[in-house]
């Protein structure tokens, strides 16, 4: 990578760079999302006859975009900071009397990276999916919604309006929607898929209401005017769009309150998981967030209750994740957790925005690599996702094995993988909170911290059960190092075209974090959209803050080992203690959402429909009576006979000349 | 003494010449014309003399837009924005009319009776069957109707409406009575038709006399300037317009003059329902909006309130009434009634929006009435014993379940029939939104209103339907069942084209609205 480290350093200010019209290789910004988008539509709309070929047709939409958006990140290397932000004009959206609304496009720093990284790693996943799904007799549906969903995800990052992320906001989601319940042919699958979508959709009111909210105040959506008004806005205003921007980024980034679905989505296809649920449209909310830095700005207590959301949710996925034994849903609470760090970056204002953005970047490599994995894992294993039956396949898959050790250590923070840099760098930042004042810089900097401890537990954990210790299933010859009855399993390393992506995300999941911090590349790359700041010193030194980091990985990791790795694991999980039991079943986060709003809703409803039945339809059946009694009446008129009817049009006609005459008296 | 040719702007008369030649000529072809070759030469004939017209009619808009339009013979026939959109709705509209009335049946079966002049039940019916004739004079017949249609919105003066009206009620008539099933329903209807047909023609010709007495020349200029003269002969003058209007109501269907509605387009021939559902309405409301805008302004204040009474008792007789049918065609010559009353809530409006609105409206109407009577004509029953198709299944209870075997075609049925209700991303809606917001214009909220409410009360028996076939298993009675049956397409493409035009129209709806807005200019 060569991104620029020797940029001239802009002074200490808030400015954010003015979008310049885009031209030259900008202006094909839009194939970015046209392509898959059609790619998707020939998919869907060609039915069977694709089937032969449509994977790789999907494939190729999805590499496509790759190669478009790579060149227009080269082009945007080659360029001053100055000239980085691009807005791409493509035709008059809503022209409506006095509003209008074109639909652009952003190109820029912040955009360009998320184009990167959703056409880079959703290629990766498209190839796995090939040989992933091969046996689905749906293959070709299924890579139509991937590409339908990377066309969705690139308009989101894309788009110049909030009206317009919207658009593709609602597409990730619809896209989520159907992946999740691919499998809709199994109940719990369609359910999961439903819970996805509703908890999404409460979210999605936010953003409605932050849009209206927007609209009203500076009578536009579009990112230009909303941030060149913003300053001169009232708090009042600010903090209310910043709060419904929060709600609508806890749906779609699975962050506490709206976090119960994550878990959930699991039903989906491997692939669906690593893609949409770990790498790229869960963290739409950090963007979310990112991107409306400026509204931010002027909202102190928003940001705050950002910063907030984060850090709980950021312990609520660690704890979750200490206990499942599903390894997907282990992987899923991490994720949670892991854009938990990145929302508590986001909320720590400008110094954050940027490692909120590099840690995103990273995860979406490393949890990726895990999750894929984790689905040549599970192909191995007949589908198994219990992590109890798993045990000493280190021996077995060995790529898997080895790719997955690397995203092991990249998000434990290991340094000099990936994630030790990115992660690093938030904890120091949540140190170094409100310019280290106030009761702020302790609390998130110790949640940072600790999280990372128990982080380092539950991903070792994961590893240890899955990749060593005992086998605790059996290879069809009675082999079995736990009991008898243990299921028979024919472990394998998977196929080249799903063992080559994991490989690639796994040098991305060891070198990336380390190649982009190098002169603070990373951060200086962003600044023409996070604005420059300057760097605050933390409460604690930076030195102590890493040493005591370590530490805590470290002793994660070895209490992990010798619970799960040295010591053999119960095939049965045994009861365990409150918490375990607890965040076993997810924190009672479903009981909670049951309780509060299921239950009182349903009870709101049954009255409804009581008063509805008693009084609405009392009233709507008795004028329905009186109704078609009348028709009955006037039906009878309709006798057949020529004679009445010629009898009923003089009637008419005396009766018309009568009220006419009368008028005219 | 010499005698001078009267000089005629034939160019201006071209999309009237077109579709009547072409009758013409269809009745030397049924004259001459070997057997086999007489179907296909008429749909050829039809097709191309009403596409000709649509091309007329656009080519004609450019010198109308450019001068506000021309009176050709002496006045009799007036070629104006609002004629040129009429005339152009009218050939649309009748041509995907004539493409249901064209299909026949993989058996080679049409619509129409194979000698319609046979005794139903005769042993000659029987013989003209096995023969394998067919009524192919349907396509001259309707060609004449539609001619008429053409010029009703054009006339310049009453005698020219008469003539009009006669051209295209009388092959009406004739095409009423000419169903291969059910046929002594459908004599029986076309018998009907004429009676009151007549009737009304008797009510418009007399009320023509009156209006000439008035102002002692049948020219609608002469008359207009007659009218906004106070006189001493004023009473003669209203009940001279309100027989006119009688008679031009009568086509429409509106209340109290609706009485032969539903048993004439429950007897006729499926396609010709659909048919003059659509075009005869277009056609008529043509002529009363030209009545209504050029003529009688002056009169508005004696004639309106009548109006608004004629439109409110058609929107809610139409309305209450189709609740308690239980048979499709009768249920939606019902629901074309209702639709008369709002069509007539944009009349009486009196701005220049109402002009456009009802153009609009009647449009979006037209398209959606022939696609829905194009599908009923495809639903049909079964023969218990022989499993031979027979009749149209009309009973609603036919329907039940149908949307689970035929999906898109009663998805297409359920378009129009939530066009019908009003139900917005449909031509329907956006037509009633813009007749009650130029009756909102022209300070009558107060009918609004009630066309909001008798339309809430339609939905019920759209919706109703539309339930039917998707959300109730097919039950049907024991031994018979109802089917679909494939056809030469033709049909379909009709289909097709309303189901894309319904869409059209509620979607993009306002380039149409811009260009009626201003094509709804009337020479004075």
């Amino acid at each position: 990578m060569t991104l620029p480290a020797v940029l001239p350093v802009l002074a200490a200010t808030e400015e954010h760079v003015t979008a310049q019209a885009a031209d030259g290789v900008y202006s094909s910004a839009w194939l970015l999302v046209a392509i898959p988008l059609v790619s998707a539509a020939v998919l869907l709309l060609a039915g069977r006859r694709t089937d032969r070929w449509g994977h790789w047709l999907g494939v190729l939409a999805s590499a496509a975009s790759f190669v478009v958006g790579a060149s227009i990140l080269l082009t945007m290397l080659g360029q001053p900071d100055e000239e980085r932000v691009r807005d791409l004009h493509l035709f008059s959206w809503i022209p409506a009397g006095e509003f209008t609304l074109d639909a652009g496009m952003r190109v820029d720093p912040l955009s360009m990276t998320f184009v990167l990284l959703v056409t880079f790693v959703g290629t990766l996943i498209h190839v796995y999916s090939v040989a992933y799904m091969e046996h689905d007799r749906d293959r070709r549906r299924f890579f139509a919604y991937l590409n339908l969903f990377v066309a969705a995800m690139l308009l989101l990052v894309l788009a110049d309006s909030y009206l317009l992320l919207f658009v593709g906001w609602e597409g990730v989601g619809l896209a989520s929607y159907l992946l999740i319940g691919f499998w809709n042919h199994e109940m719990p699958n369609s359910v999961a898929a439903k819970k996805a979508f509703v908890a999404n959709r409460v979210g999605d009111v936010g953003m409605i209401i932050a849009i209206g909210l927007m609209f009203a105040t500076f009578g536009a959506t579009d990112f230009e005017t909303v941030f060149a008004g913003s300053p001169a806005a009232s708090e009042g205003l600010l903090t209310a769009t910043g709060l419904m921007l929060l709600l609508a980024a806890t749906g779609k980034s699975a962050q506490f309150p709206l976090q119960s679905w994550l878990g959930d989505a699991m039903a989906g296809p491997t692939p669906v998981s690593a893609l949409i649920h770990a790498a790229t449209m869960v963290t739409a909310g950090v963007y979310l967030v990112v991107r409306s830095g400026p509204v931010y700005a002027g909202a102190p207590t928003a940001l705050l209750v950002v910063a907030i959301v984060g850090a709980f949710t950021l312990l609520f996925g660690a704890i979750i994740g200490t206990a499942k034994d599903d390894i997907k849903k282990a992987l899923a609470a991490s994720t949670m957790s892991q854009i938990g760090y990145m929302m508590l970056a986001a909320g720590l204002g400008p110094i954050g925005y940027a490692f909120a953005i590099f840690h995103l970047l990273t995860h979406g490599f490393f949890k990726a690599g895990m999750f894929l994995g984790a689905g040549s894992v599970m192909h191995g294993m007949d589908d198994d996702v219990n992590m109890r039956r798993y045990g000493a396949l280190s021996g077995l898959m060995k790529v898997t094995w080895i790719t997955f050790g690397l995203g092991w250590l990249a998000i434990l923070g290991v340094p000099p993988f990936s994630g030790f840099w990115s992660k690093d760098k938030i904890i120091e930042s949540a140190f170094a909170t409100n310019d280290g004042h106030g009761w702020q810089p302790w609390v998130f900097g110790l949640v940072a911290l600790v999280g990372a401890g128990i982080t380092a537990f539950y991903m070792s954990r994961l590893f240890f059960m899955t990749f060593h210790g005992r086998r605790r299933w059996s290879d069809g010859h009675g082999r079995s190092d736990v009991d008898a009855d243990a299921p028979v399993r024919h472990p394998h390393e998977s196929p080249a075209l799903m063992t080559w992506p994991m490989i690639v995300l796994a040098v991305g999941s060891v070198a990336l974090g380390g190649l982009l911090t190098i002169g603070d590349a990373f951060a200086g790359w962003l600044e023409p959209v996070t604005g420059h700041v300057e760097h605050h010193e933390p409460v604690l030194p930076i030195w102590l803050i890493m040493a005591l980091t370590l530490v805590l990985v470290a002793a994660g990791a070895f209490l992990a080992w010798r619970q799960y790795g040295a010591a053999p694991v119960a095939v049965v999980a045994p009861r365990g203690s409150v918490l375990t039991r607890a965040a076993r079943r997810d924190l009672y986060q479903d009981d909670v959402n049951e309780a509060l709003l299921m239950r009182p809703g349903q009870y709101l409803t049954r009255s409804l429909v009581f008063g509805d039945r008693q009084v609405v339809d009392g009233a709507a059946t008795g004028l329905a009576r009186t109704v078609a009694g009348s028709g009955e009446l006037v039906r009878r008129l309709q006798n057949g006979f020529v004679r009445s009817y010629a009898a009923t049009m003089v009637l008419g006609v005396v009766v018309l000349a009568a009220v006419v005459l009368a008028f005219q008296l | 003494m010499s005698f001078v040719a009267p000089e005629v702007q034939w160019a201006a008369l071209a999309p009237i010449i077109l579709v009547l030649g072409a009758g013409v000529v269809g009745v030397l072809v049924d004259a001459f014309a070997p057997r086999a070759a007489r179907r296909p030469v008429h749909i050829g004939l039809t097709v191309v003399s009403l596409a000709g017209a649509l091309v007329a009619v656009a080519l004609l808009w450019r010198d109308v837009r450019a001068d506000g339009g021309v009176e050709v013979l002496g006045g009799s026939v007036l070629v104006d924005g609002p004629t040129l959109v009429l005339q152009g709705v009218i050939a649309l509209v009748g041509l995907v009319g004539l493409l249901v009335v064209a299909d026949r049946t993989d058996s080679h079966e049409d619509a129409f009776a194979p000698s319609a002049a046979a005794v139903p039940g005769s042993d000659y019916e029987e013989l003209a069957r096995r023969k394998g004739l067919t009524t192919t004079e349907v396509f001259p017949l309707a060609l004449f109707a539609l001619g008429g249609m053409m010029i009703f919105p054009a006339a310049g003066n009453l005698l020219t409406l008469f003539i009009a009206l006669e051209v295209l009620s009388l092959p009406l008539y004739l095409l009423t009575g000419t169903a291969r099933r059910r046929r002594l329903l459908s004599q029986e209807a076309s018998m009907k038709y004429f009676l009151l047909g007549a009737f009304a023609s008797a009510f418009l010709l007399f009320g023509a006399a009156l209006v000439y007495g008035f102002a002692g020349s049948v020219r609608y200029a002469d008359i207009a300037r007659a009218v906004s003269v106070p006189s001493d002969l004023d009473p003669l003058l209203v009940a001279g317009s309100v027989l006119i209007l009688v008679g031009l109501l009568f086509k429409v269907g509106a209340v109290p003059f609706h009485s032969w509605t539903p048993d004439v387009y429950q007897g006729a021939p499926t396609p010709i329902t659909g048919f003059m559902a659509a075009v005869t309405k277009i056609a008529a409301f043509g002529a009363i909006l030209r009545l209504v805008y050029v003529v009688l302004p002056a009169l508005e204040w004696d004639l309106m309130p009548a109006l608004w009474g004629v439109a409110v008792v058609t929107m809610l007789v139409g309305t209450v009434v189709a609740i308690v049918q239980t048979d499709v065609k009768r249920m939606l010559a019902y629901s074309s009634i209702a639709h008369a009353g709002f069509v007539l809530v944009g009349v009486v409006a009196m701005t220049s929006s109402g002009i456009s609105s009802v153009l609009f409206y009647l449009l979006a109407y037209g398209l959606a009435t022939v696609g829905a009577f194009a599908i009923v004509s495809l639903v049909r029953e079964v023969d218990a014993r022989g499993g031979a198709v027979v009749a149209e299944a009309t009973h609603v209870s036919q329907w039940s379940g149908l949307g689970q075997r035929h999906p898109v075609l009663a998805g297409a049925f359920a378009l129009f029939l939530l066009s019908f209700a009003g139900i917005p991303l449909t031509g329907g809606f956006t037509g009633k939104f813009a007749v009650f917001s130029a009756a909102v214009e022209g300070d009558l909220a107060w009918l609004a209103v009630v066309g909001v409410v008798a339309s809430a009360a339609a939905v019920f028996f759209y919706v109703r339907l539309i339930v039917l076939m998707f959300f109730t298993d097919p039950a049907g009675t024991p031994g018979s069942s109802t089917t679909v049956v494939r056809t030469d397409g033709l049909t379909h493409v009709a289909i097709g084209l309303g189901v894309v035009g319904t869409i059209l129209l509620g979607v993009l709806p306002s380039p149409v609205l811009g260009f009626l807005s201003d094509a709804a200019v009337y020479l004075p």
